[in-house]
């Protein structure tokens, strides 16, 4: 087997490892992530709501999923006359993809053995992850004009609004961050912050304004506009049954778990805790794991936030959510630009 | 491996394009409009085989994430019914490619006798860095003349959309 992988050239050896990396990251890891966070946030909001939530099957409940999965898939797969069917079938597979497809630059660690710890190490990396987030509103849009009826269409509707709206803020928030580091590159944001502050502490306007954005981005409590059940029946995903409204459901924790891993990179310091030497590069397979380990650990607590804010908070309005996001973030981005170029303008001058 | 991959994308990009325009099975707006979706794509396919993968990035973030979005939003609006029930004329079709092909012999002349027969390299200035610097040395004017023409058409569309709404509150 090693011999046969050492006489392939470089080329070649360099793509099965990629593929290893994508296979492991996606089936091993990102998929089972979002299933558990499912059970999760069951059992965290039957804790919020002094409920006891899904406890039968298995121990303490955690074979949910998979009997979640299996009742998906048995169900009926009603496509109702009136759709259109190509986009009826589509839009639940778009909403799925970009999520996953974000997470091919993110650094997860430093290095396992002799690999690197990233898919890909682009040097464009945060306008990659931002493209392909901008792709992921054509699941809901697409979905709200296949339904062809009213209330998925309301929801398609605003969700196109919301996400350009959003993404506009966010964009503009991680502009500072990229002033500090002086790269585009993820892998060199985590170094600059494993030999300094972590950015959460440098640039903490950013940093609230880009975890609101990642709420609304996500269609997330209390930005949950799309679908807002007290007055769109399910909204963009009304007209799904069984396994292309699971889609829709998984795809949404994927962006959520997408956009916590680019926020543990961006702010949190990615990989690095800064004692120990774990902000270094690893040597031995052990740390490589630990600092794997770390970045997930990291990653888990923005899940928390996440589905701790969604039973916290009650839905904002949608004219509230467009003069937020309008009127005080891009603003206040803007500002926050401004203030970041003087300060560099006036240290780097001296 | 990557003439192989330059041939598909381009393949990609002109077959999406023509059916932008003209889309024998469908006439649904929406269709369009997603097949614009993936010529862009394809054209950022294109940009990353040079090594411009900013502007691949951008092309992906602002045409495919915002602007067909948009068209989207519009059309979906609109009532495209109408649309959907429109036969392609024969003349129109006929002038259609014949003013493609001509814009394509053209191009193409062109590109002959300026003598850039070579493939193109991805040798220009594609980092994001030495990019940003051109545009704010060399570029500035023109940089700083599209930025007006993109402010003042801003403020145009607040203006013709605000003017409406306070028409409307006199005339009530």
């Amino acid at each position: 087997m090693t011999e046969w992988f050492n006489s392939l050239p470089a080329g070649q050896q360099f793509a099965l490892f990629s593929l290893l990396k994508i296979v492991i990251a996606v089936f091993a890891v990102v998929l089972p992530m979002v299933a558990y966070s499912v059970v999760a946030e069951r059992r965290i909001s039957a804790w919020i709501q002094d409920r006891v939530g899904p406890n039968r099957v298995g121990p303490w409940g955690l074979l949910q999923p998979a009997a979640d999965g299996l009742k998906f898939i048995l169900k009926e797969d009603f496509t109702p006359a009136y759709v259109r069917k190509v986009y009826f079938w589509l839009a639940p597979a778009v909403s799925m993809v970009p999520a996953l497809m974000t997470l091919a630059v993110i650094p997860f660690g430093t290095k396992i053995g002799d690999q690197r710890a990233v898919i890909s190490d682009l040097n464009v990396g945060i306008l990659y992850t931002f493209g392909i987030v901008s792709l992921s509103v054509y699941g809901i849009v697409l979905a709200g004009y296949a339904s062809n009826s009213k209330y998925p269409f309301l929801g398609g509707i605003r969700s196109s609004a919301q996400m350009i709206s959003y993404e506009i803020a966010m964009g503009m928030s991680v502009v500072p961050v990229f002033m500090l580091v002086g790269e585009l590159n993820l892998t060199k944001v985590v170094e600059y912050q494993a030999s300094g502050a972590w950015l959460i502490f440098k640039q903490p306007l950013a940093f609230i304004i880009f975890l609101i954005a990642a709420f609304a981005e996500t269609n997330r409590l209390p930005f949950d506009m799309p679908e807002s059940e007290s007055e769109l029946v399910g909204g963009y995903h009304t007209e799904y049954s069984s396994m292309k409204f699971a889609l829709f459901f998984l795809g949404e924790y994927a962006a959520m778990i997408a956009v916590s891993a680019m926020m543990v990179v961006l702010f949190l310091g990615g990989w690095t805790l800064p004692f120990a030497g774990l902000n270094e590069t690893a040597s031995t397979l052990g740390i490589g794991l630990l600092q794997v380990g770390i970045f997930i650990g990291k990653l888990l607590l923005f899940m928390g936030l996440f589905i701790w804010v969604r039973w916290m908070l009650p839905r904002f309005r949608y004219d509230q959510l467009m003069d937020l996001g309008w009127k005080r973030f891009v603003p206040l981005a803007l500002a926050n630009i401004v203030v970041t170029a003087l300060y560099l303008y006036f240290t780097l001058t001296k | 491996m990557q003439e192989i991959l330059f041939y598909i994308f381009s393949a990609l990009t002109l077959l999406c394009g023509l059916l932008v325009v003209f889309n024998p099975f469908s006439r649904n707006p929406v269709t369009s409009a997603m097949f614009l979706v993936l010529t862009i794509i394809s054209m950022s396919g294109l940009f990353v085989l040079l090594k411009a993968f900013f502007l691949a990035a951008v092309q992906i973030l602002v045409y495919a994430g915002a602007v067909i979005v948009l068209f989207l939003f519009v059309i979906m609006l609109l009532d495209v019914k109408e649309e959907e029930r429109r036969r392609y004329q024969k003349f129109g079709t006929f002038l259609g490619f014949a003013a493609v092909t001509g814009l394509a012999m053209l191009i193409i002349n062109t590109i002959k006798q300026s003598g850039v027969s070579q493939a193109l390299t991805g040798d220009g200035v594609a980092e994001t860095k030495p990019l940003g610097k051109l545009l704010f040395t060399d570029y500035l004017l023109p940089f700083e003349i599209v930025s007006i023409l993109l402010l003042v058409a801003m403020v145009g569309c607040i203006l013709l959309s605000k003017r409406e709404e306070t028409a409307e509150a006199e005339a009530e």
